[in-house]
Parts: structure tokens; sequence; C-alpha cells
């Protein structure tokens, strides 16, 4: 007998646990002395009152869009990638590279340009972490925090050594030419006679986000390599009895969640700041870990976490602005978010288990 | 390099390797127990708010220990909640409690002391004073000898010896008593403690509890020893550094105590150089800091000796009906 129907198992369950989440947010707030209900009420007309907020929760979704399905795929094989934030800033790396390499005459070049490089630099560097794992059974979640401390330290040795213009003493490379400035959704829905704000950094990323979305999902359930990395995912033995080669699986499975992440780079590095600068995943990677537990692994799940996630970013930032609420709080409400749907995950499930075995029972 | 020199490197070595040590040891209680622990960094850093805190609106160093201290417990019992009671995944649960704990001390201290998510600076009894140890000024003159007992080995904070002393110890109770036996067997096969009716849970929490202590201590001495104030993101990524260093050490408690110097050294030299000239080679700051990470991947990939975790490292315990 099933002992809960799946709904439940999709939407009851992470239901709950947000609202967990939510509730103890809430009462962080009330015992800073604040009140929740103006700070949702800020949240919502700060992120979603105008374009403007549109555009910043939207450019903050497409960050966590990459990361998040760069954790979703990962974990479809059993392979906790807590890499996402160095691959990412790999990503920005590639992107910075090629950008400044050719005097790109329009972004619809060098976009393409920016997405095979950012994915390659992304992937390379998860592709180390993922062959000590299959090969060496190094355990890959420590080698990939220790590759984001690696990632950092390189970029700083790269920003201050080798990218920097002569004569500046910011850490940072040269502006990117005009040729790669990406179009923001100002440009993209002006045509269709959509007013878009011009100021927020929204920009045609997104599409491809939302194109990776489609293109995971085909992956995972339509392909044979996706069946191969949850059959590795679901049981190993059994897997390797199928003829599934292991090491093949947790390298390609670790390869597009690496180049997913790095793919962040093309949103944040060339669309939003057109430079490399310091520390600019900004923690994106991390908050891949929160979408892809709430979005269950599922790509569609995935996007609506992230546009929650850009939500409460944007939201965030405007409380800060108009209350004595730090942006912190948006990491509290993060962690809280990972800890009931990730680590509690029981506490929640095994309650509810019961009752539907009760119903269950109640109707037999 | 004279001895001067070298001796206050060293000096700074100990001072910088203390928080790694500590965190290093609780680490080591917890995983061998085995319960994974990437949640060192967030204890720490809640320890260290809380006791900067506590000691500056009481004046109290030790007061502001004992808050830092429960603090960590406070961090430990989620994290054995959710891996040891719920059975949940013990790497997410580390991953939480990190952000949880770099949320919390910002929104709190910005709520306590209006300083943007900093304690006040802390002075005289608040903050942990260097002891001198006996006879130190007397045997100064001693070639050799009394300046590295006079500079290096005394004139340090009570939390230093602390940690120190804590590696003989450490080693004593996990292979020379009853309790440590059980430890230690718990992260290898929990069913053989089950079958001998020694409590899998009782077990796993007592280690998780004693790493937040330890936790605990090494984020007190961070923001009331080291530095004078907690301010954000003060730990800089040292429960990590403390965690490879316990894969550096293979989960011995000696060795732990070597990597942690060794870690310690580097982070001492990358402090005092900006590049480090080695004949004609020039070693920039940023591969110093790297260096940690990059010899904890080496020592992982087995090429230098492998390092094989607990074996039950990680499962929740699942009794059998």
């Amino acid at each position: 007998m099933e002992r809960m129907p799946k709904w439940a198992d999709v939407l009851l369950i992470p239901l709950i646990s947000l609202i967990l989440a939510f509730a103890l947010s809430a009462l962080v707030i009330v015992a800073i002395g604040e009140d929740p209900v103006n700070a949702v009420r800020l949240m919502v007309t700060g992120a979603l009152g105008s374009t403007y907020g549109w555009g910043y929760t939207l450019y903050y979704a497409t960050n966590f869009i990459f990361t998040g399905l760069a954790v979703a795929v990962a974990f479809h094989a059993r392979l906790f990638n807590i890499g996402g934030e160095g691959q990412a800033t790999l990503g920005g790396l590639g992107v910075a590279l090629i950008c400044l390499a050719l005097p790109w005459p329009h972004w619809g070049l060098a976009l393409p340009a920016a997405v095979i490089a950012s994915a390659l630099f992304g992937a390379a560097w998860a592709a180390i972490p993922a062959w000590l794992q299959a090969t060496r059974g190094s355990h890959i979640v420590i080698t990939t925090i220790m590759f984001n401390f690696i990632a950092g330290a390189l970029l700083n040795y790269m920003l201050v050594n080798v990218m920097r213009p002569m004569g500046s003493m910011d850490p940072a490379t040269a502006k990117f030419p005009e040729g790669t400035n990406l179009p923001t959704l100002h440009e993209v829905l002006a045509p269709i006679g959509i007013n878009f704000s011009k100021a927020a950094p929204a920009n045609v990323t997104l599409l491809i986000a939302l194109a990776a979305c489609v293109l995971v999902w085909l992956l995972i359930w339509r392909t044979r390599l996706g069946y191969e990395i949850r059959a590795l995912g679901q049981s190993a033995p059994a897997a390797v009895y199928a003829g599934i080669r292991p090491v093949r699986i947790v390298m390609l499975a670790m390869l597009v969640s690496g180049a997913l992440a790095g793919m962040m780079a093309v949103n944040n590095v060339m669309g939003e700041a057109e430079r490399l600068v310091l520390n600019a995943v900004e923690g994106a990677g991390f908050i891949g870990i929160a979408v892809a537990l709430m979005g269950r692994n599922h790509p569609f799940g995935v996007l609506l976490a992230a546009l929650l996630f850009g939500f409460l970013y944007q939201g965030g930032a405007e409380l800060a602005l108009w209350t004595s609420i730090p942006r912190e709080m948006i990491v509290v409400i993060q962690a809280l978010v990972i800890l009931f749907t990730g680590a509690l995950d029981n506490m929640v499930r095994a309650p509810l288990e019961r009752a539907f075995m009760a119903i269950g029972r109640g109707r037999g | 390099m004279d001895l001067a020199t070298l001796l206050q490197v060293l000096d700074s070595t100990v001072r910088l390797a203390t928080p790694l040590l500590l965190a290093c040891l609780a680490g080591l209680y917890s995983e061998r127990a085995g319960i994974f622990d990437i949640g060192l960094e967030g204890k720490m850093l809640a320890a260290a708010f809380l006791s900067a805190a506590v000691a500056a609106v009481t004046g109290s160093v030790w007061l502001g220990l004992g808050a830092g201290i429960l603090a960590a417990l406070l961090m430990a019992l989620i994290h054995g909640l959710a891996s040891i009671t719920f059975r949940g995944n013990q790497l997410i649960s580390g991953v939480a409690i990190n952000f949880l704990a770099a949320g919390l001390t910002v929104v709190i201290a910005q709520d306590w002391f209006q300083q943007g998510g900093r304690t006040p600076s802390l002075m005289g009894g608040a903050r942990f004073e260097a002891i001198t140890l006996p006879l130190a000024e007397t045997l100064r003159a001693v070639p050799v000898f009394g300046p590295i007992y006079h500079d290096l080995i005394s004139g340090h904070t009570i939390p230093v010896y602390f940690a120190f002393a804590m590696v003989p110890v450490t080693w004593w109770v996990l292979f020379r008593t009853r309790f440590g036996l059980r430890l230690r067997a718990v992260g290898e096969s929990p069913e053989a403690l089950d079958t001998a009716g020694v409590s899998v849970i009782r077990t796993r929490y007592a280690a998780v509890l004693i790493c937040g202590v330890l936790c605990g201590i090494a984020g007190a001495y961070l923001a009331t020893a080291l530095q004078a104030g907690f301010s954000k993101d003060m730990t800089a990524g040292r429960g990590y550094i403390a965690l490879a260093a316990l894969i550096f050490a293979k989960w011995r408690p000696w060795h732990a105590l070597m990597a942690t110097m060794l870690f310690g050294l580097l982070q001492a030299v990358a402090l005092r150089y900006q590049s480090l000239e080695l004949g004609r080679v020039t070693v920039p700051v940023q591969a110093m800091d790297a260096l940690p990470y990059i010899l904890t991947v080496v020592i992982l990939a087995g090429f230098v000796g492998r390092a094989i975790p607990p074996r039950a490292g990680g499962e929740p315990y699942v009794k059998e009906r």
C-alpha cells in the first residue's frame, strides 16, 4: 500500500516545511521589535509592486534557477554538489576572458560564446571533485567545499595580479566592450508594448534559464543518460548490475551540474556587472541548495523555488532600506528553509504518513 | 630570518592555530561517533557572537565564555535533533546551521547594539588576558631557551593552554576509556554497540554535545581573546579549515595538533608577508590562502596516505525490528 498520495509528498510536505520556516522567521522579526505583517507588505510591494521590483526579483531568480538546477541534477545521482559557489566563480572567469578577448560586434554573437565559456569553466571546476569521487572515493561534499575556497583564491589572484587594468587599484577587470552588453528586459519587452523598468538588471539570460529548465527536464526524464543518473542515485548496486558504469555517470552528472552553475555567470557578470569583480557570486551557489531542496529536484519546482527566493532577496533588500531589519534576515529565512525542507524532513513527514495511514485504514 | 622574527611568526602561529585546533577536536568527537559535521563554522560563529555580547554587557569574560558555549550547544542540539532523532541528512543540517548562525548573529547584534552587526569593543575584564608563566622573566636571559620560553610558550591566554591540553585529554578519552571505545564503536558499527545494549542515540548525542562545547570555546576565544569583539562573519572559513585539518589528520588527536599547527603557520605567514620569496620563485599570498584546501584535496585523493573516514559516518542509525 502507498503510504502517502503523491500530491502530499510533492506539495503538502514542502508547504508545511515552508510555513514552519516562515513562522519561525516571523518570530525572529517580532523578537527584534518589528511587525511581521508590515514586513511582508513591504516585501511584496518592494519586490512585486513595480516593474523595477520585478526586474530585481527576476534577476535574482535567474541566478538561483541555474544554481538550483545544478544542485538538483547532482542530487538525482545522489551527489551533493555544494560547490556551486566555486563553479559559478569559475564560470565568471570564463565569461570575463571571452568577453575581453575579442572586440565583439554584437551581443548575439557574444552571448553563445559566453554561455559555452561559462559552462566549460564551471564543468571543469566540477570535474576534479567528480573524478576523485568516482575513482578514488573522496567525499564529494568535502572536495567541492575545498574547491569553493580554492576558486575564491584563484579569482583573487587573477583579478589582483593578472586581469586588473594598468593603473587601476580596484581588484576587478576592465569594463566589457559595448558589443557584449546584453539587452535588459526593458529592451526585450518594449517591442511588444510592455514598458518595463530601465534600471532593473533582469536581462535576456532569464530566457536561457527557462530553456535550461526544459532541457534539464528532458535530460532527467526523457533520455537514456537521465535514466542512468536516476538509477545510480536510487541504488548503485542495482545500476551496476544493469550494466551502468558508475564512474561515467558520476562524471557526466557532475559535469552537467558544474556547467549549469557556471552559466549563472552569464547573468550576473555579463548581464549585470558587465565586468568581473571579487566575490561576484555572492552566495547564490549556496542558495541553489535551498532552491533544489524546496523544488524537490524537479525543474519546475526549482523554477518556483527560485522565484520565491528571488522575491525574498529583493524584498529583503527593501526591508533593510525601510525598517531596522537587516539584510541578513534573508539568510536566516534561507537557513530555516534548508533546515525544514532538508534536514528535518522526517519531522514533518512521519506524522503526515501516520495520518494518511489512519485515514486509509478508516476507509478500508 | 633571525630568532626573534622566527619566534614572532611561531607565536602568531600558536594564536591563529588555537581556534582551528579546538574546532578540529570538536569535529573529531562528532565524526568519530559517525555524525558528519560541516557546521563547525556556524557553531563557532554563534559562540563568538554571544560570548562577545554577554562579555560586553556584563564586563566578565567568563560569563561570556559560558554564553558562547551555550550558543554553540544550542546549534549542536539542532544538529543532533536533525541527524540523530529525525535521521535527516547530516550534511544538509550542517549547511543550514552555518547559514542560521551567519544570519542570526548579525540580525541580533544589530538589534542589541546598533553598530552595523558588531558588538562594542571589549576592554579589560571582558577579554582574556595573556598570562605570564612562572619564571618567564627570570629565564629570559638564558640563550635560545630563554626567548623561546618567554616569547613563545609563555604569554598566551587561558584558552590557548586549554586547547593544547585537550589534545592528550582527547587521546586519553577516546582510546583509554570505556566511553571513548563506545564513541568510536558507534562511528564504525552502531549495530554492534546496539547489540551490546548500549544506546546508540545517547552516545551520539554525547559526542555531538562535546563537539558543541569545544566549538563554543573556539568561538569565544576568537571574539574575546584573538580579537576584541564580534564582527560579521568573523570566523572567516576557520570552521572549514578545521574540517580540512580533521581530514588531514585522518581523525586522530595528535595528528590534529600537527595539521592545525601547519595550517596556523600558513595563516601566520600569509598575514606577515604579502608574497613569499623562495629563491627565484615568488609565491603569491593567495597560494598560501589556498594551500590548506589543496593539501586536503590531495590527501583525500589518497595519493599521499589515504584518509578513510569512520565507516558509519553520515548514516543515520535505524534499529532493526
